[in-house]
């Protein structure tokens, strides 16, 4: 029950938020600040009397807590709830930067406060529905329901972008890219669906039974090119280059709160989403479509960096690299070991950290000086108190130095794919040559060189402070000591492990008689 | 053994307090806690070092708690103290303090204080850290983080933005290096399964015999980060430019400990480099072609600082000579001593530099030594060291060391080297000297230059002095149960043929530059002024023309590519979709007339076409 709580209390309270606008400005945020708060404490509460450890050995399906109820019995609908390791430190996650979405937009909206935050809360609903959902049919529904309270947050909130885009193109881009390859996933669901049926003569959306499935009846042509469908709509998301299109364009022109939710959540959804089923369904095919995988994750890497580096925008920039940041995910999710996939979901919340704390910097940078363009920057080190000193750590993040928890992600990633895979490790190492150009960028063209003013803008005040080191100690936090982060996910990820080295899979509980 | 961790937490606090206290701690206030930090640490190591030497000086590991730890790949935050993290440690905070206090009188009437100690405190920390590491990945944290900490400061007159790209370049071609070392530690962990270095030295001879190419492969990468960060062949063009940061800073990072990581890193990990017998040639070669190519360049430098930034890079190549002929205990050695008369050169450097408001182009200072005796003695006894004149001087023990080694290793040609590398050492330095404090006046700077006063100036030089002498010398690391025995500790044929041609090449460099810059400066002139010396005065200023060649190899396509891909052409290409769907629509619209004699005709067109279709089908 405490599943669909979960669920739940971001939705209740995105009502709440609506109907409070009437009572003023500041209802709205308070309710949405203790809505994310109440969620966050839930999760870690989950977390602290949840085991996640033991059982690791019995195979994919063993969850830590789990809910299920009918839902459209006639074609095996069910609300099928599940959590295990990874989903909670995701949902985690999703709580936390959820925390950091509402107060980073504590001054930035001043509009329509009610429904932004009703927008804000629905994606983050819509995102913990994804990460718990095992039933393909919600899993489909929440994927597409988080898309459409993004595109009202980049439509109406959004600032029009330095190349002349409006924000309205940005979201529709956005909603069609996402929109199309959901398509595709829903016809890869319905694919197999239909081949369940096929097989047993009856409807089920069931993960178990649609695992049992992939695995013994598909032919692998089939299999294939399911598991493509998979594939393309998680690629899209997360991006893998060449399916990035909106990512620059959604981030750039999204007010801050959506980047922040964008970056560290919504691209998020994809990885799991490969790890959670495109791999588990398809582990032969997956491992056939590896090779391909890795490069297009090389692509992604070096591809996105070198435009990063090319960027005017701060806020593009730092979507550029994310991009290059995903392709090391791309590569430790296809490198199936262990060590590679623990990598990837640290990286994973790195990334959500450091591109978060980027974002918010380039806010709270708008905020003061109303641009994004770096050339219009300069020599503000002396000019703005304490943002320059966090604006060097999260850089120093973002290029993985050791420390922060980008390095362990990274490092983890690559030496986890280095036994199999030992020239994809080699190549994507260049990646970090390329990440301190662009990083570094950041520092040189913002922070470094004569001051185009003298007058001293206003310094971080005590929401803005708290937020960043808070985050800060984050990164450090895992960078550091990432022991609980790799203890939680672990069991779930050796499972991942398990099914890519096509080890005989465990037997699985029957599902129809 | 527990206070080993205050050796790193001093700096650390340091640096917290002074990050967060903002505008709370006056700028005397900064200097104090910073100073004071880096004073504690120094007192820690000397505390540690005597109980560990009481102890019999075996190596003792220190395990704070595990770092990461996932499936096989265990890596812990442990700490491992032996004679040469010992030496190490000792250069660093020892030197290190000495410096942090000169640098209260340099900075001072400098706003930026708090963030220059803040920095100065991080990256003692992270130096510290690098050479404590029990593990790799612990190593590569504190080579990183130095990494940035260099960056910090080498920009940290950050209002220039040529400073800015001066640290940006340094970062660059050192992460180069990094990301080599990097790949390095992938090989060693997948091959090895580890990262602890004692296990690793103790694994690698049972898993490779000598020669094998896994390990020629994962020393080769290692060799190139010791090769980014030591300042040598081809990841060497930072340095010069590093010097764009306040003086204190080259002492300590860009002459006494930073730019050494990569000598330490060969020597901690000397087990693996004995095995790839073929890339350890190469360490020493290297070594030679970096000490001739930066000792030529130093003689046709105008900055004093860079004039010790190439001599710097010369003398890592002496390091880098004793390391590939496997006298590893040389190269420590040296290393130590060169901390010592290099970090006095770069303090009386900055001696003069502030003395003569921030002039440092030798063309506009000289005939200083009357009114700034103090630095003229530093420079004398530090310059003195770097020549290695004969038996007075730190630099002599050390550097006779590695030539003698060299020798006795049958490396003839790495000797010979070493040998026309002191005759040029000779010369750069005797034309910084007489340059400098000699002659007349070349502006009113240095017409009025005031000597520096007090004991936070005095002190450090002093001490320096003293250990750039002999006294230097008769510091003996505690290298036996560390390195292995070098080629040269049992022979004694030609050692001391071979210690009195060095004196020779040492004193006879002297005497002909004293001859030619402070006597014959016409001649030095009129040598330059001809087509082909200026030439080659053109090509040693600009040290080979390697800045150039990376310019036009690396650099400017790098830009071209970004300039080209600036707009996203994938991302354009996928534009191409929408512009499809744009122009059918246009088409189907224009179809769309509202005439009825145009539908009337399409219809009865299309009929006639299905009717055909049909008819034929």
């Amino acid at each position: 029950m405490i599943l669909v709580c979960l669920i739940l209390i971001p939705f209740i309270g995105g009502l709440l938020c609506w109907q409070a606008e009437r009572y003023g400005e500041q209802p709205p945020r308070w309710i949405a600040l203790g809505t994310m708060l109440l969620e966050l404490a839930l999760v870690l509460g989950v977390w602290w009397y949840g085991d996640y450890g033991l059982n690791a050995m019995q195979g994919a399906s063993d969850w830590v807590l789990e809910w299920r109820a009918d839902w459209i019995p006639r074609f095996g609908i069910e609300v099928h709830l599940a959590l295990d390791g990874l989903s909670l430190i995701m949902i985690a996650l999703t709580g936390l930067l959820g925390v950091l979405a509402v107060v980073c937009s504590w001054h930035e909206i001043s509009r329509r406060i009610g429904f932004f935050h009703l927008n804000l809360l629905w994606i983050l609903g819509g995102v913990v529905g994804v990460f718990l959902a095992i039933d393909l049919f919600l899993f489909f529904f929440f994927w597409e329901m988080m898309l459409v309270p993004m595109y009202f947050l980049i439509a109406l909130w959004g600032h029009s972008g330095s190349t002349g885009n409006t924000r309205i193109q940005a979201a529709t881009k956005f909603f069609i890219y996402t929109q199309a390859s959901g398509l595709l996933m829903l016809v890869a669901i319905l694919g197999l669906v239909f081949a369940h049926h096929a097989a047993t003569g009856e409807y089920s959306f069931s993960y178990e039974a649609l695992r049992h499935t992939a695995q013994n009846e598909l032919s692998p042509q089939m299999a294939w090119w399911l598991m493509l469908g998979f594939f393309i709509a998680f690629a899209v998301k997360m991006p893998v280059v060449p399916l990035h299109g909106w990512l620059p364009d959604a981030h750039a022109q999204a007010p801050t709160a959506g980047s922040v939710d964008l970056a560290g959540i919504l691209l998020k959804t994809a990885a799991y989403g490969m790890l959670r089923f495109a791999l588990p369904l398809f582990p032969e095919a997956s491992q056939a479509f590896a090779p391909v995988a890795m490069g297009l994750g090389i692509l992604g890497i070096f591809y996105g960096a070198i435009l990063a580096c090319g960027q005017h925008d701060l806020k593009r920039l730092v979507a550029y690299s994310s991009i290059s940041h995903m392709g090391f995910v791309l590569i430790g999710i296809y490198s199936g070991t262990e060590l590679a996939l623990q990598g990837v979901v640290v990286l994973m919340v790195a990334h959500a950290f450091s591109a978060s704390g980027l974002f918010i910097i380039s806010g709270q940078l708008y905020e003061r000086l109303h641009t994004r363009d770096m050339r219009l920057m300069g020599g503000l080190w002396g000019r703005i108190k304490g943002l320059p000193g966090i604006a060097l750590c999260f850089v120093a993040a973002s290029m993985g130095l050791p420390g922060t928890a980008n390095f362990v992600g990274e490092f983890l990633v690559l030496f986890g794919t280095f036994d199999a895979w030992p020239w994809v490790v080699v190549v994507a190492s260049g990646g970090f040559v390329l990440a301190a150009i662009y990083s570094l960028f950041i520092m040189q063209r913002v922070y470094f060189g004569p001051a185009k003013e003298e007058t001293p803008l206003g310094g971080l005040d005590g929401r803005e402070t708290v937020m960043m080191l808070g985050l800060l100690a984050l990164v450090l936090w895992v960078g550091l000591y990432p022991g609980p982060l790799l203890d939680t996910s672990e069991a779930a990820m050796q499972n991942v492990e398990r099914i890519m080295t096509l080890e005989e899979t465990p037997a699985l509980p029957e599902e129809t008689p | 053994m527990n206070l080993l961790t205050l050796t790193f937490l001093f700096p650390l606090l340091g640096c917290l307090v002074l990050a967060l206290s903002g505008d709370r701690l006056s700028l005397r206030g900064a200097a104090t806690v910073g100073v004071t930090a880096l004073g504690l640490a120094a007192a820690t190591t000397v505390w540690v070092g005597l109980d560990f030497l009481e102890h019999g000086s075996a190596a003792q590991v220190m395990e704070l708690w595990t770092w990461v730890d996932v499936g096989d790949f265990q890596s812990s935050m442990g700490l491992l103290v032996d004679g040469l993290s010992l030496t190490m440690l000792g250069v660093i905070t020892g030197v290190g303090f000495l410096i942090h206090l000169f640098a209260a009188w340099y900075m001072r009437g400098d706003t930026g204080v708090r963030r220059f100690y803040a920095y100065m405190n991080l990256f003692v920390f992270s130096m510290v850290l690098l050479v404590l590491g029990d593990n790799l990945l612990l190593l590569y944290l504190g080579w990183e983080g130095v990494g940035l900490c260099s960056y910090l400061l080498i920009g940290y007159y950050y209002h220039d933005s040529a400073n800015g790209w001066a640290a940006f370049k340094a970062f660059l071609v050192t992460r180069i290096g990094d990301v080599l070392m990097a790949i390095g530690l992938f090989i060693l962990f997948v091959e090895l399964g580890t990262l602890n270095i004692q296990t690793l030295l103790a694994r690698a001879p049972e898993v490779w015999a000598r020669g094998d190419l896994m390990i020629e492969l994962a020393t080769l990468m290692l060799l190139g980060g010791a090769l980014g960060k030591s300042a040598q062949l081809p990841l060497h063009t930072w340095l010069a430019d590093a010097m764009a940061g306040p003086t204190p800073v080259s002492a300590l990072i860009h002459a006494a400990t930073m730019v050494t990581a990569g000598v330490y890193l060969i020597a901690r990990m000397h087990g693996l480099f004995l095995l790839a017998p073929d890339v350890l040639t190469l360490v020493g070669w290297i070594g030679a072609v970096t000490l001739l190519m930066a000792g030529f360049a130093a003689l046709a430098q105008t900055d004093i600082k860079r004039v010790l930034a190439y001599s710097t890079m010369s003398q890592i190549g002496y390091m880098f000579l004793a390391l590939g002929v496997g006298a590893f205990d040389a190269a420590i050695f040296h290393l130590m001593t060169h901390a010592f008369f290099k970090a006095l050169l770069f303090l009386s450097a900055g001696s003069v530099i502030v003395s003569c408001h921030h002039e440092q182009d030798m063309r506009r200072l000289g005939g200083l030594w009357r009114k700034l005796p103090l630095a003229y003695a530093g420079f004398v006894v530090g310059g003195s060291a770097l020549a290695a004149l004969p038996l007075v001087t730190a630099g002599f023990y050390s550097k006779d060391e590695i030539l003698w080694e060299a020798l006795a290793s049958g490396h003839i040609g790495l000797m010979m080297a070493g040998l026309v590398g002191a005759l040029l050492t000779s010369l750069y330095t005797v034309r910084l000297i007489v340059g400098t404090f000699h002659g007349t006046p070349g502006s009113d700077h240095s017409r009025h230059a005031e000597s520096g006063r007090g004991l936070v100036h005095g002190l450090p030089l002093v001490v320096l002095i003293v250990l750039s002498t002999l006294v230097g010398a008769w510091i003996h690391p505690p290298l036996d149960e560390v390195l292995p025995a070098s080629p040269g500790a049992a022979k004694e044929a030609g050692r001391h043929a071979l210690e009195i041609g060095a004196m020779l090449v040492a004193v006879g460099g002297v005497a002909v530059a004293l001859w030619l810059f402070a006597w014959r400066r016409a001649l030095v002139a009129r040598l330059v002024a001809l087509p082909e010396g200026a030439r080659l005065w053109r090509l040693w200023h600009h040290a080979w023309g390697f800045d150039a060649l990376f310019d036009a190899v690396l650099v400017k396509p790098f830009r071209g590519l970004v300039w080209l891909w600036r707009s996203d052409w994938i991302n354009g290409l996928c534009n191409l979709v929408p512009l499809l769907a744009r122009g059918l629509r246009w088409l189907l619209t224009r179809a769309q007339t509202g005439r009825l004699r145009h539908y009337a005709v399409s219809m009865t067109l299309g009929a006639t076409v299905v009717l055909i279709f049909l008819a034929v089908g």
